[in-house]
């Protein structure tokens, strides 16, 4: 058996760990990894989101820690210190001796500081590790008055992500490049315009064609001073300057670096030493460094190759680039600078909609050679693949907005052509898993073929290939309609249609179940049909909108009257409290501000709420797909720090919505200043108070798949704001899928939160009037479901336990006592088999 | 040899009290409950009341409706649908409840159950 020693964890040496495992059939090689950070390898390129749950597990890489693998060892924060090439020996940091018989070297890269007065300050930073996100938010955490703010040295990729990271902790960034724009290694002239424009549209201030002359202190915090004469006061700085190659090891053990740093390899990634390997950002391939993962993984691959007997030379990488930043695409690939001879530009600029697009042709105008997408870059995958092929259509075509021009297909693609750059996975392969393996869902192809399963860029092309072999993806709603839920909502709206029965005898087939009828229902509140029980609609309602109450598991339900925005008097705490102790209910405080009154049974209902209606008390919705909750904190009228009545929006808002019926629940927040003590970004709609006015964040999410809220739109007054909710909420519940909440509706919108802000600020699809009339309808309209229900002895009579013995509780309900308060006792429950 | 289980109509509601689409839930003298489901066209069907995969006595809340042609109840808990002709459970393998004979006669709803 040979030893392999890796030196260095990163996401380079676990795709070689990786490579190597999967390829050495006879286990010939025992694989041990010395790291210098004391956590295995993570996803450093998807870094700027452990901002959203400053969980370091969501990084985590699968496999990383090779546990249950005896093959490979991982030794964690102990970094090789130096190698002995004669003895073919690695001292490690604690002494620990380690023999090889071939050793690589993936040390990375570290961070470029300039050496600008004052760099090395306390608040100073750069943008690397978790570690260091982890310092940047305890400096941003520190208490002090008004808005905090920070600037990021250099413009680049990072620079904009470390923008980004800084704006989700709730600080105002700064930005300050050297080059004329930003992003000057992917974009052009043309496009770096546009790009400062959207950018700075986020709430981050962009200097360019700037130096930073000085950092000073300035009491607890900084001075920056630009060469342009701009001095910035700001909190922390974050240097986000370039990256240089972690060569240290080669030098001292004499191996040959590259005239710019970083240790030199040749194509099959081997340095002077036959034995000894040099991978990924510490690499210099032919002189090279390369600043991405991609090229890194390609050399990792090439090296496994090597090792397990086979061939496998560096190919040119692929430096195309695609991002998603504060949602503002930008992507660039090929030759997006016209660096080749002869090469000609055709470039599209559209200011109104925000996009720049150009393409680099050859000089023939008949070969694409490269290109810069700014603003919308969906067609980033289809035309990298094309790049050193022959064009499908005109230039002009192709950049044409979409639906005008001829939009490139995947069909137009070559087998040869790659989709997934991460993982180099062709047409071809993934053509050849859909078709001869029987994958039939994007899910299967990412098992399959690995595609899509690093950055994720390609996905929607993924699914355009399933469409492209023949693989229909249904957006039926379910067995009885072929139609989707937003093209039910769009036909019961244009037919007027006010009934299930009508509408499955026009539009579907057979009898309707548990999918379609409620989500029907649901449309047809929406749309206002008078009470959620009247008639046959009392049929297609899911048991709790039935009762009007929360099923638990015992089969009894659980009742929360509406408290709007958790403000609630002495005396209405006490009539919950009074209605509790008489019908025997548990209690509990929710997470949206309000009361949970359990073990209500059906005929108890009616009793309970006669009760809660006649002491001022209305239906809270928490049963229903519909607005719940606006949680907010104690606002500028209490609290030293507010800046805005928080309370008082919230309120207005609550009794605003109440009662909207959507495709999922709704929740929202409402902060008083940027310490986001109501957690706002974690709900559908957050609004958070600055001191000029509201910022209104949308598709946050809390549950199994968090997300923090986007910003939409910033320090607009009460008005702007509520018109913007009011078209966010009605666009939201016309178009999302069924069960589909606010967060993954805007991640798979096309266009993304840039399309969202045409449509419901900037009027794009000319519908906001029709928006602003359902809207004004529905607050109209708005009736407590619960009041309904007691002025009704009809709808009162379906509150029954047994329709043969009124008034006999349910046998079958019992309850013991745990902490003071009743619970259920459960029945045997036999296992099932699914 | 055969064996014959005695059987009895026990009158529940008037054939009014159930809508069409919806469920019932009814007390037998023996404690047990079921569930009475009323579809268009005079077909009614009864299930026992106790969906087995929760344990709560709650079929008769469930959304009918069909599977395929198959006339259906999903419990309102975990929305297993279950065969309103044979009480079989579509979701889950080899879990059913108990389907009950029942008739409508001069209005009234019967169910036939044990004594």
């Amino acid at each position: 058996m040979r030893k392999l020693v890796v030196a260095g964890h990163g996401m380079v040496a676990h795709r070689l760990v990786e490579a190597v495992r999967a390829e050495d059939k006879s286990g010939e090689w025992q694989v041990v990894v010395l790291a210098e950070e004391t956590r295995p390898a993570y996803d450093r390129v998807a870094l700027t989101s452990y901002v959203d749950t400053w969980d370091p597990e969501s990084l985590s890489l699968d496999g990383a820690d090779y546990a249950g693998d005896s093959q490979v060892e991982l030794r964690l924060g102990d970094a090789v210190a130096s190698v002995d090439r004669s003895r073919k020996i690695v001292v490690t940091e604690s002494g620990h001796e380690q023999p090889y018989d071939a050793l690589v070297l993936a040390t990375g890269s570290r961070p470029f500081v300039p050496p600008v007065p004052g760099h090395d300050l306390p608040g100073c930073f750069v943008y690397r590790t978790i570690e260091d996100l982890d310092a940047i938010r305890e400096a941003a955490q520190r208490p002090g008055r008004g808005r905090r703010s920070a600037v990021v040295i250099g413009g680049g990729l990072l620079g904009l992500e470390a923008a980004k990271a800084l704006r989700d902790m709730g600080l105002s960034p700064h930005v300050v490049e050297m080059a004329p724009r930003l992003m000057p290694l992917q974009v052009d002239e043309g496009g770096g315009g546009l790009l400062r424009r959207l950018i700075t549209e986020l709430d981050v201030t962009v200097h360019t064609g700037t130096s930073t002359d000085a950092i000073e202190p300035d009491g607890e915090r900084y001075l920056a001073r630009l060469g342009n004469g701009t001095e910035l006061d700001v909190d922390l700085v974050v240097f986000s300057a370039g990256i240089r190659p972690r060569d240290d090891l080669a030098r001292s053990s004499g191996l040959e670096v590259g005239a710019r740093g970083g240790i030199l390899v040749d194509k099959s990634c081997r340095t002077s030493d036959p034995a000894v390997y040099a991978i990924g950002e510490c690499a210099a391939v032919a002189g090279k460094v390369y600043g991405i993962v991609a090229p890194g993984y390609a050399m990792a691959e090439v090296v496994a190759a090597r090792l397990t007997g086979g061939e496998g030379t560096f190919p040119e990488p692929d430096m195309s680039t695609k991002l998603k930043l504060m949602g503002v695409d930008v992507a660039s690939f090929g030759d997006a600078h016209a660096a080749t001879e002869g090469a000609l530009e055709v470039a599209f600029n559209d200011a109104v909609a925000g996009t720049y697009k150009k393409l680099v042709i050859s000089d023939d105008s008949k070969t694409l050679l490269g290109g810069v997408l700014v603003g919308d870059a969906s067609e980033f995958n289809t035309l990298r693949a094309m790049v050193g092929r022959p064009l499908p259509a005109e230039p002009g075509a192709i950049l044409a907005p979409a639906g005008g021009g001829a939009a490139v297909g995947v069909d137009a693609l070559p087998d040869a052509a790659q989709i997934c750059s991460c993982n180099a996975v062709s047409k071809g392969a993934i053509t050849h898993a859909i078709t001869e393996e029987g994958c039939d869902s994007v899910a299967k192809i990412k098992g399959r073929t690995r595609a899509g399963t690093a950055c994720g860029s390609c996905v929607p092309l993924l699914g355009k290939l399933l469409t492209a072999c023949g693989v229909e993806q249904s957006k039926a709603l379910c067995e009885h309609f072929p139609q989707s839920r937003a093209e039910l909502f769009q036909i019961l709206q244009a037919t007027r249609i006010s009934t299930f029965s009508e509408m499955i005898d026009r539009y579907g087939t057979g009898t309707g179940c548990a999918l379609c009828k409620p989500a029907i229902a649901s449309i047809l509140a929406t749309l206002g049909n008078g009470h959620i029980l009247a008639g046959e609609q009392a049929t297609l309602q899911d048991t709790n909108d039935k009762f009007l109450a929360n099923l638990q598991r015992n089969g009894t339900y659980s009742v929360v009257p509406r408290i709007p925005g958790g403000e609630i008097t002495p005396e209405k705490l006490m009539v919950i409290a009074q209605v509790a102790m008489d019908f025997g209910l548990y209690t509990k405080i929710t997470g949206g501000q309000r009361i949970d009154l359990f073990g209500a049974t059906v005929d108890q209902l009616p009793l309970i709420w006669r009760r809660l209606v006649d002491a001022g008390f209305e239906s809270g919705h928490a049963y229903g797909k519909s607005l719940r909750t606006v949680k907010s904190c104690v606002g500028s009228t209490w609290c030293r720090y507010g800046v805005q009545d928080s309370v008082g929006l919230a309120i207005e808002l609550e009794l605003r919505y109440r009662g909207l019926r959507s495709p999922h629940k709704l929740k929202s927040a409402v902060s008083g200043c940027a310490r986001e003590c109501a957690e706002a970004r974690s709900k559908d709609f957050g609004i958070i108070a600055t001191d000029k006015g509201w910022n209104l964040y949308v598709g946050g999410n809390g549950g199994a798949t968090p997300r923090h809220a986007d910003l939409l739109v910033s320090e607009v007054d009460t008005e702007t704001l509520i018109r913007t909710i009011d078209r966010f909420l009605m666009f939201y519940v016309r178009t999302a899928d069924r069960l589909q909440r606010t967060a993954p509706w805007v991640e798979e919108m096309d266009g993304g939160l840039g399309h969202l802000r045409a449509v419901i600020v900037d009027d794009k699809l000319g519908i906001c009037e029709d928006l602003d009339a359902a809207m004004a309808k529905h607050v109209g309209d708005y009736a407590d479901e619960w009041r309904g229900v007691l002025e009704d002895p009809e709808k009162l009579a379906k509150f029954t336990s047994f329709v043969n013995a009124p008034g006999t509780p349910d046998p079958t309900i019992s309850f013991r006592t745990e902490r003071e308060q009743k619970v259920p006792v459960l029945l045997g429950i036999p296992e099932v088999k699914r | 040899m055969t064996t014959s289980i005695e059987r009895t109509w026990t009158a529940i509601c008037v054939a009014g009290a159930v809508p069409e689409w919806s469920g019932v839930a009814a007390l037998l003298d023996d404690g047990g409950q079921v569930a009475i489901f009323r579809l268009p066209g005079g077909r009614w069907y009864a299930l026992s009341n106790l969906d087995p995969v929760s344990g709560a006595a709650v079929l008769s809340r469930g959304i009918v409706g069909d599977a395929g042609g198959v006339p259906v109840v999903a419990s309102p808990v975990y929305k297993e649908r279950f065969d309103l002709r044979t009480g079989e459970c579509l979701d889950a393998e080899g879990v059913s409840v108990e389907a009950y004979r029942v008739r409508v006669t001069g209005g009234v709803v019967e169910v036939e159950a044990s004594p």
